[in-house]
Formats: structure tokens, sequence, C-alpha cells
């Protein structure tokens, strides 16, 4: 994974619920916050979280959280991410302009990209496309996107070839990342784009829009009939299929 | 936040490969946006100081001026920038707008300087951060307060100007809210404050026990009683004063709803009252005692002075406007005297002849020792009742310091806004002063140019006085305007004077000129109807040409510097901002220099030539130069000239 890699520097201290207990019991004079013991805290952390540097002040104690709180990212060099990307340099750099100016931590959580992405669809709930969309960007499931991961995104959708953007997609259908897609999946898929339109759409929306655009979508794309969509069903249906094909030069020009 | 929307766009678009697979119709296709694919650094000079951005950056907003094609206008080709003539500090701010989509209020810029400058950059002042917002707000409706207190001082200003058609109602009215427009409502004033302060003193003096002459072993008794007649007659004169003035009045008052739900009113009817209903009451013995208790409302006659000082209102005002305060202070303080009643009542309850019989009782001790008076009266004598005591006094010093300071402040806050309502009221005479000699110089410009010829053909140049000659292209073209509307029309431009003299009626024109003694002159010696008294009308013009010319002179002088056109000698004729709004509004920003040295001549009453001796126009140039070095020094008032040109 990328979190324990050498890519770029970065330390994470993230507030956590613990915290307010702890502030209480450090009114008390008996109790300080050298007595407290941090493993608990440690052992909540998921595994790939854990820095390979180790923690070196206490996130429990309320003044060190006010100076962690802002996290700094910087990505690697120009030239790794030319070579990453298909993106040229001038490209890299305006791309970064905007995204350091947006978030000049460096990182994007969750709680701004659904709040970004809302922007765009003023009239829907998109927040829980946007989740699935942040997941999918954050390949390396920490939480956070970062510019590596944004421009990687980005290149492969903008700048790939078409099945290459269709893996990318399937990984975006694939919530548990197991390698296929399940009906109950796609439902959650389906019901999130949809979510997107909003109450005042023509023709009105109906409850079991979602699921019959989930059977036929299963029609197309299960070969197999097995109740489940793999990769290569996948790939292999959407090449068949014309409208899908000519809608991939909607991302020719768009950086 | 369109920076971010802009940022973010591509990704959006981008991800939309999610509904690819899922479409059921073919998605459109993309449009052929031609974007810019380099990001180039513009240069934007502000006023000779250079600002580099990325074009991208500007592109956020494109409802601005920056962000549109707007700022093509502002091109300069050769040095291949973007020039704007504006203040470069505030520039500054409009920058990082688009830099972080966060607008600043700089806070030692004023606010309205800052409201022009983001008019002009086409920014809503609703993007102002949340930082910066409730600053900016509360300036701005300061400001705004200012103002609107400024235009209410203007109207309801107490100048003579009382229209000529006004009833006696209104005069009547106007006589009793100023009372130093004229004697008589100052002799009124005077006369029902003496009698107020009569009336007060002989309630007063009524109770005082004065010892008779003759006997000595009968009681003494109070004046009142001694000398019933006296005080009644007194009192008897006072009442029918008030009673005659809050006739007046209401007889007066625009709004007689109004007048009779008002404060002071109220107080006159309450102060009258008792005396009336002490009459029509028959004098027996028990309703004499409820008699005894209206004359206590006699006392209210000394509120009647609050229409004689202004302190008292502004007293009233304050604590209305801290109902609130006191309300609380009110509140706590009983909720502190019950509680420390009751524990007093309890722990001095087992002693023997102890003055805390009950809790009410014991209101008072509590009350006494909260406000730190301590009469000694009632005293604790239990150890317990002790230290409740002490509490109870401790925590009343505390109670009641709270709500103090707030009570304070906004006396303070009143009690200054009022201080500057009269400064300005003092400042609003010289201004309007000033106002009214700009708007007359301005006329007397055009009607000096045509009077010295310059309408006729300009064959010799020789021929025309120096004043015509020498102008500006902007006077030229501006004079060519008024005599192009002068042609459509028919009629022609006079002054006040001579308007009302063809009237036949007395020029009023010489109210205003005792203002200024300045712009009496060219009020005084405007002519313009060739036709009747040309000998009276040369002299008079050449009495226009010696003042305008000399003040003029002087304003030129400042014309020439602000405008950089070269400096004359000769008089010249003032460019003349006529009273059409519209005319002005068109001009470029150069009016404003005019303006502006228009404004600045306000009062060298004494450098301006003398009026008694009819001169040629060369023969200003003495008295112009001396205006000149005057005119150098008084500053420039930028906002009124503003105003100036909209009038």
């Amino acid at each position: 994974g990328r979190g324990q890699g050498t890519e770029g520097q970065w330390e994470l201290m993230r507030p956590t619920k613990k915290a307010l207990k702890q502030r209480f019991l450090k009114l008390l004079p008996c109790c300080g916050p050298q007595a407290l013991p941090s493993v608990s805290e440690t052992l909540a952390a998921p595994a790939s979280l854990r820095p390979h540097r180790p923690r070196l002040l206490d996130p429990d104690s309320v003044e060190d959280e006010f100076e962690l709180s802002t996290v700094c990212h910087r990505p690697e060099g120009l030239e790794q991410l030319q070579e990453q990307t298909k993106f040229t340099r001038k490209e890299l750099q305006v791309l970064y302009r905007g995204f350091k100016n947006e978030c000049p931590s460096g990182i994007v959580n969750e709680e701004n990209f659904k709040q970004i992405y809302s922007q765009f669809f003023p009239q829907g709930d998109s927040s829980t496309y946007a989740t699935f969309l942040f997941n999918a960007f954050d390949t390396n499931h920490d939480g956070s996107v970062s510019f590596e991961d944004f421009v990687a995104g980005l290149s492969v959708i903008l700048r790939g070839t078409v099945d290459d953007r269709l893996n990318w997609a399937f990984n975006l259908y694939d919530l548990n990342k197991d390698g296929c897609i399940t009906k109950e999946e796609m439902l959650d898929i389906m019901k999130s784009i949809y979510d997107m339109m909003g109450k005042y759409t023509y023709p009105a929306l109906r409850e079991e829009a979602p699921r019959e655009h989930v059977e036929n979508f299963f029609q197309k794309m299960d070969r197999n009939k097995d109740g489940v969509v793999t990769i290569e069903e996948f790939i292999e249906s959407c090449q068949k299929d014309e409208n899908i094909m000519r809608s991939m030069q909607l991302f020719d020009n768009v950086i | 936040m369109a920076a971010g929307l802009a940022t973010w766009l591509p990704f959006a678009r981008a991800a939309a490969v999610g509904w690819l697979p899922l479409a059921q119709q073919p998605l459109p296709p993309a449009p052929g946006v031609k974007t810019s694919r380099g990001d180039e650094v513009l240069v934007v000079n502000v006023s000779g100081r250079r600002f580099e951005t990325w074009k991208n950056t500007l592109d956020r907003y494109p409802d601005t001026l920056l962000g549109s094609s707007e700022k093509e206008f502002f091109y300069d080709a050769d040095s291949g920038e973007y020039f704007f003539d504006r203040d470069p500090d505030m520039f500054r701010h409009v920058l990082n707008f688009y830099r972080t989509g966060r607008l600043h209020c700089p806070r030692q810029e004023c606010i309205q300087a800052f409201d022009e400058e983001l008019a002009f950059y086409g920014l809503v002042p609703e993007l102002v951060g949340d930082c910066c917002l409730e600053e900016y707000r509360d300036r701005k409706k300061e400001n705004a307060e200012r103002l609107a207190e400024d235009e209410e001082a203007e109207q309801a200003g107490d100048g003579p100007a009382l229209p000529a058609g006004s009833s006696l109602r209104q005069r009547l009215w106007r006589a009793f809210e100023n009372p130093h427009t004229s004697t008589a409502a100052l002799v009124f004033y005077y006369v029902t404050g003496f009698f107020i302060a009569v009336s007060v003193i002989a309630n007063v003096v009524e109770t005082i026990p004065c010892r008779g002459a003759a006997r000595r072993s009968s009681r003494e008794q109070p004046c009142g009683e001694r000398f019933p007649q006296a005080f009644f007659c007194m009192d008897t004169a006072c009442v029918l004063i008030f009673t005659g003035e809050y006739l007046l009045r209401l007889f007066a008052a625009p709004s007689r709803c109004r007048f009779l739900r008002s404060v002071m009113s109220l107080i006159d009817v309450v102060a009258i009252l008792p005396y009336y209903i002490g009459l029509l009451v028959p004098k027996n013995d028990d309703v004499s005692g409820a008699f005894v208790t209206l004359r206590v409302f006699r006392v209210f006659r000394i509120f009647k002075f609050s229409r004689h000082s202004q302190g008292l209102r502004i007293l009233g005002y304050t604590l209305k406007s801290c109902a609130s305060e006191l309300g609380f202070l009110l509140f706590s303080l009983t909720m502190a005297i019950i509680i420390f009643a009751t524990v007093m009542f309890y722990a001095e309850k087992g002693t023997n002849k102890t003055n805390f019989t009950s809790i009410p009782a014991a209101f008072w001790y509590t009350i006494v020792t909260m406000t730190t008076l301590g009469y000694g009266d009632m005293v604790p004598s239990t150890i317990a009742g002790k230290i409740f005591g002490s509490i109870c006094s401790l925590s009343g010093v505390l109670v009641i310091a709270l709500p103090v300071p707030v009570i304070v402040s906004n006396f303070s806050r009143i009690y200054h806004q009022n201080q500057r309502a009269d400064k300005r009221r003092a400042q609003q005479k010289v201004r309007l002063a000033r106002i009214r000699l700009a708007k007359s110089g301005t006329t007397n410009a055009f009607l000096q140019y045509k009077q010295n010829g310059g309408l006729e053909d300009s064959g010799s140049g020789e021929e025309q006085a120096l004043c015509v000659r020498n102008r500006s292209a902007f006077e030229q073209q501006h004079h060519h305007l008024l005599h192009c509307l002068e042609k459509t029309t028919c009629h022609e431009f006079t002054d006040e004077l001579t308007f009302s003299e063809a009237l036949g009626a007395v020029s009023p024109g010489g109210r205003t000129s005792r203002s200024t003694s300045v712009s009496s002159q060219p009020m005084g010696h405007g002519s313009l109807l060739s036709s009747c008294c040309p000998r009276r009308a040369k002299r008079r013009a050449i009495r226009l040409a010696n003042s305008t010319a000399s003040v003029s002179r002087g304003s030129m002088q400042e014309l020439d510097m602000l405008a950089g056109l070269r400096r004359s000698p000769a008089p010249q004729s003032r460019s003349s901002l006529n009273a059409k709004p519209h005319d002005s509004l068109d001009l470029n920003c150069d009016s404003r220099d005019f303006v502006a040295a228009i404004i600045s001549i306000p009062t060298p009453p004494a450098n301006t030539p003398d009026e008694s001796q009819p001169s040629s126009p060369g023969g200003g140039s003495r008295a112009g130069s001396t205006l000149r070095n005057s005119s150098l020094g008084t500053p420039c008032l930028f906002p009124e000239t503003v105003k100036i040109s909209s009038l």
C-alpha cells in the first residue's frame, strides 16, 4: 500500500472521541495526561494507518490536538508524477495549483469531497455517490485523497484507454472490492445516482425506477446469469454496446 | 465559491465515467469549448503598482470586471498590461478575492471608498467573507445612519426658510419646537420655564413651617395653611399658564393624536389635572383626604423642565433604552432580597424582642444592607444572623454593580450621539453656505460668458473679453451645450435676481446672500436681460465680471494645477456645473477636479474685490492674486464634490 510507502512525508493525527473523556479526566487533580495509556487508541486505528514513524506527541492532550490539526502532505516531484500519469508537465502544474488553492493542506477528506461534489448538483443529494467516488479515488484507503490519488484517477479517466476507463468504472461499482458486482451493490450505486436528480424531475421519479434500471443492467451485462457481474463480463458487454463506446469521447477534452 | 467550482469541474466531469456504463441513452457529446491550454500571467497595472496573476485566477469569477471581457477595455497594447486608474491599496483586496475566494474588508480604509472600489470591479458587497462581514455591516450601518441623520438635519433644518404659505398652525408649532426661531417663541419659552420653577418652589415652600409673628403659643403651621390665599392665587396662575400652553400646543400640533399620546403631553396633563380635580371636588372631609393625595402629583410639574433641558431628555431616553438591564437588576435584587430576608428571619427567630418579626419585615433589613445603607434600626444579634448579614451586604455590592456599566455605556453612547448631532447642525450652516456659493458661482460663469459676448462670432479675438478667450476645451463645449439648449427652448438663462426683478417681486436672493458675503456678490449683480436697464446691467455686469473673475481665477488656478492645463494670469470664467444633474453626471472624472476647485474657495470674503468700485475686469487681478493664495490653502473636499455634482 502507499500508506507506508516512501512517497511524501506525512504525520497523521486524528482527533478521537476519547479526547472528551480525557479532557474531563484531566480536570481532576489526580489524573494527568501522562497517566493515560494511548494503547486503546492505537489499537483502534486500522493497520494501514499506523505510520512508520512513532508517535511523538500524545494526541489526547488538547493543546497538541490544536497544533497538529493541520495535516500537510506534499506530493512527490513533478517528474515522478509525469511518469506515473499521462499528463504533461504544464497540465500537472495547472492541476496542482488549483488543487493546492482549494486544499492548502494537500489532502481532501471525505467531508470536503462530498461538499465539493454537492456544489455541482444543487438539486439532489449527491453525498452517497460522492462517497463511492471518494472510495474509488482513495486507492490506498487511508481516508483521504491526496494529489497523487487525484491525478492518478484523472489520468486514467481522461487519458486512459477505453479498457482503462471501464476498469475504473468497475472498480467504482464494486463497493467491497471483491472483483464482482452484486445486485445489491449495483442497486446502491443506482440509488445514489438517482438521488442526485432530486425531487423535481420529469417524468416524476418512481420508487422502483432504480431497481428496474438495475435489472436492465444485469440483463445486459450478466452473461452467465449467475447474479453477479465480473470484470470480464463487464468489459466484454460494454465493448459490444455502441452507445457506451460512442459516449467515451466525452472525456477527450475535459482538460 | 466559484474558485472551487472551476478547479473541480474537470474532476466532476471525469467522475461521470461512473454513469457511462449505466446510461440507457447515448450521452450527449461534449461541448467543444476552446479552453486555453496554457495558463498565462497577466499584468495588471493599478496606478503604477503592477500586479501579476494567472489568467485562470481572474477567470474564476466571470461576472466581474476582471473576469470578463470588460477588462479588455482597459488593455494598453503598448505596454501589454491592463491599466486601472484606481487605488492600488484597495486593489490588493480585490485581487486577493480572486485568489482565495474570500473578500476581506480593510480596517483602516473608509467603508465608502471600499464600496466604491467594489462597485467598480463588479463585486457584490455580499461577497465579503464571514470573518469581515460583521464589521463591514456595522461600519456600513453606522455610515448610513450618519448620512441619514445628515439628511434629516438638512430637511428639518431650523433655518429661516419657512415656506411663505405656512399657516398659523405651522408657525405656531415651529415656534414651540424651536424656540430660538423668533423672539416671541423665546419669550414664551422662558416664561413657561419661569412659571414651572415658581410652581415647584411654591409647592416646596408651602410645607415649610413658618413661625407666626404674634402667636407664640399656637403650634407651628406650614406656610401653606398660613397663607392659603396667596398660595392658591399662585397655583391658579401657574395652572392657567400651563393650561393655555397645553391647549396651544394641542392646536398647533400637526398630528393631534400623536401629540396626545406623547410623553410630554401626558406630563402636562398630569401636572394640571390635580388642580381641576381639586376645584370640582366639594370640600368635605371624606374626600379631602384623597384630594390631599392628589396634590402630590403637582410635583410632576418638575418634569416639564425636560422640554427645556436636553440632558434630562437624554437621561430619560437612556433609562428607556436600558429597560432590560434595569429589569434584570430589579429581578436579581428581588430574588436576593427574598432569599436573604427568609434566611435572616429564621436565623433571628429565636431571639427575644427581635425586630425581625416576619419575613416582609426582614425585607427592609435586607434592602438596607444590600445597598450598603445600614441604618441600624434592625440589627441581627445571633451569630448565624450576623454571618448571613455580612454575606448579604457583600453580595449586594456585587449584584448592584453588575448592570451599572451597561447603563453607563448606553448613556455615553446616546450622549455622544446627541453631541454629534449638535456638531453637525453647526457644520451644516457652513456647508449649506458653501453649497449655495458653488451653485450660484457655476451659474454665473455661463452668464458672464454670454454677457461678455461669447455668443457672438469669435471674429476678432481682441474684441472679446479675456475671460472668454482663455477657456478650457471643457468649458467651451459646456457653454456651447447650454447655448444650444437656450436656442432650442427660445429661453435664456438668467440668475435669480434678474428673474425676480423681471417678475416685479422683491428678490429673495438677498436672503441667501446674507449667509456669505461672497455669494452675495454674484447674486446681487447678475443681469442678463439685455432689454431692460442696460446701464444698470452693464454696471452690474462689470461687478459680476469682477467678482466671479477674481473668484474664478483662484478656481482656475486650482483647475490648472489639477488638470495640468497651461497657466494663464488672465481672468477666466469658472467652469459651470449648472444645476442639471444629468449634465454633470455625464461629464468624465475631470469634473470632479473642477468642482473641487470650486468648493475650495469657500469664504475669503475679505479678498474679493470691493463691489463698490466698478473696475474693469483687468483690475480684478489684484484681488485675484490674493485669492489665489488663499484658495490654494484650502483643502479640497471630495465627498462633497460628488454630492455637488449631483445637485
